[in-house]
């Protein structure tokens, strides 16, 4: 039987070919079968780990903390100078030039990408604004996210920094940043299961390993991330202690 | 810790005696200066099991007016503002004391004199079990929320 590796569904689909390499390359290192599923929504992959169905998994900082504290995974590595960020924007056509322009009963879009809502919903509290008091619009990416504010049907959008940096330049000209979030200690975490307990030295040596060649670094390339540093139980408490803050 | 002396503050100040729940006593001189919350940012800290501070980020920093190795190993009333009421933070240690997350709305005092709001929480730490400290994280309040609390506080100190 193998194992499962999967990736919290907010990765950037254009990195997913190489998340394939990536598992291949722990395959080898490991010297085990591993299976990488990818799931596109979280309450899915959520079952699957209930299910104890997934030994590796690439977690965005909401879900990590669940992770270690409730099902004991442990984290192996973070991914160098990659911290989640959200951005809080509105149509740049639009009277709204700060936050605390925005009025109670607005329409917000939104993802169900877990950190970058609740990083959202905190940058909109100096506004007196909360689940009470908007409506929110669920979409898919964060392009459909930008769709709603161009369209005038949502006054203020949540996105993943890294990704609305990415967004086009037409689509962001279109856009006006009103917050950005800058708080660098929360970031994605790779985690092993504690059935995979004992090999997690073996993953953290893989996934470190990987900068050390230019195979490895071509890996890196494709899942867009610069490298694997490695994290300490007590960064990954402090974390999830701060987290625990926000929810 | 120093006291707040008037040339330490510019502009007209008010002189005030603080005595903290340990006994000790602190002057302070401040001033009616809002010091704006920095967009973005969590204000964090942590602290030992009896408050005494072991960790600040760079807001914290920024916004205290003070530098880092004058934080750490301070008891966290090096903020304490005048016009906080003793109850307030009466209900933070009980809460946390009794392993529970803690929310309010805190006015901080600076090194200059001047002052900070924030929406405060507080979560214990626990490793294995065991409480090893209190960790603070901080945001942007709303004007509203503000001005509710200080009219609140008026009547508690
Ligand atoms: C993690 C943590 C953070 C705290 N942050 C503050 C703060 O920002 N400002 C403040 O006045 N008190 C803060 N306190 C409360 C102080 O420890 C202290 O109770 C308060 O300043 C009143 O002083 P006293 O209890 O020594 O009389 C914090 C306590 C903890 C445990």
């Amino acid at each position: 039987m193998s194992q499962i590796l999967t990736v919290s569904p907010d990765f950037n689909t254009k990195y997913l070919a190489g998340w394939f390499i990536l598992n291949n390359w722990l395959q080898h290192a490991l010297e085990t079968s591993i299976r990488l599923e990818v799931f596109d929504d979280f309450e899915r992959q959520r079952d699957a780990i209930r299910d104890g169905k997934v030994d590796l998994i690439y977690a965005n900082p909401y879900d990590a903390a669940w992770l270690v504290r409730e099902r004991g995974y442990r984290a192996v590595a973070k991914p160098r100078s990659k911290c989640d960020e959200t951005v809080v924007a509105t149509s740049a056509q639009g009277p709204v030039e700060r936050v605390e322009d925005l009025s109670p009963g607005i329409t917000v879009a939104t993802t169900d990408d877990p950190d970058v809502h609740m990083m959202g919903m905190i940058m909109l509290e100096p506004a007196d604004l909360g689940a009470a008091n908007v409506t929110l619009k669920r979409c898919e990416n964060y392009v459909l996210v930008a769709k709603e504010l161009m369209r005038g049907h949502a006054a203020a959008g949540f996105f993943l920094a890294d990704t609305y940096n990415e967004l086009s330049p037409m689509i962001r000209s279109k856009l006006r940043v009103l917050v950005e979030s800058q708080i660098n200690v929360i970031h994605h975490l790779f985690l092993v299961s504690p059935a995979m307990g004992e090999q997690a030295v073996a993953v953290h040596d893989a996934l470190t390993g990987l900068a050390q060649s230019d195979k490895g670094r071509s890996v890196l390339d494709d899942i867009g991330i610069p490298g694997w540093d490695d994290v300490s139980e007590e960064d990954v408490e402090f974390m999830i202690d701060l987290m625990d803050t926000l929810v | 810790m120093n006291d707040i002396q008037a040339c330490d503050v510019e502009g007209e100040a008010t002189r005030h005696t603080l005595t903290f729940c340990d006994g000790s006593t602190r002057t302070v001189h401040v001033v009616d200066r809002e010091v704006p919350f920095p967009e973005g940012k969590l204000i964090v800290s942590r602290t030992d099991p009896e408050g005494i501070i072991t960790h600040v980020n760079r807001s914290f920093v920024f916004m205290s007016g003070y530098a880092e190795d004058e934080l750490v190993g301070q008891p966290h009333h090096i903020l304490r503002h005048p016009e906080m009421p003793a109850v307030a933070f009466k209900g933070l240690w009980d809460t946390v004391g009794a392993g529970e997350k803690w929310h309010g709305y805190v006015k901080n005092l600076r090194k200059d004199g001047a002052y900070y709001w924030v929406y405060a929480t507080v979560v214990p730490n626990l490793r294995g079990g065991k409480l090893v400290g209190y960790t603070s994280v901080r945001r942007k309040p709303s004007r509203r929320k503000i001005e509710e609390a200080a009219a609140l506080y008026r009547t508690l100190t």
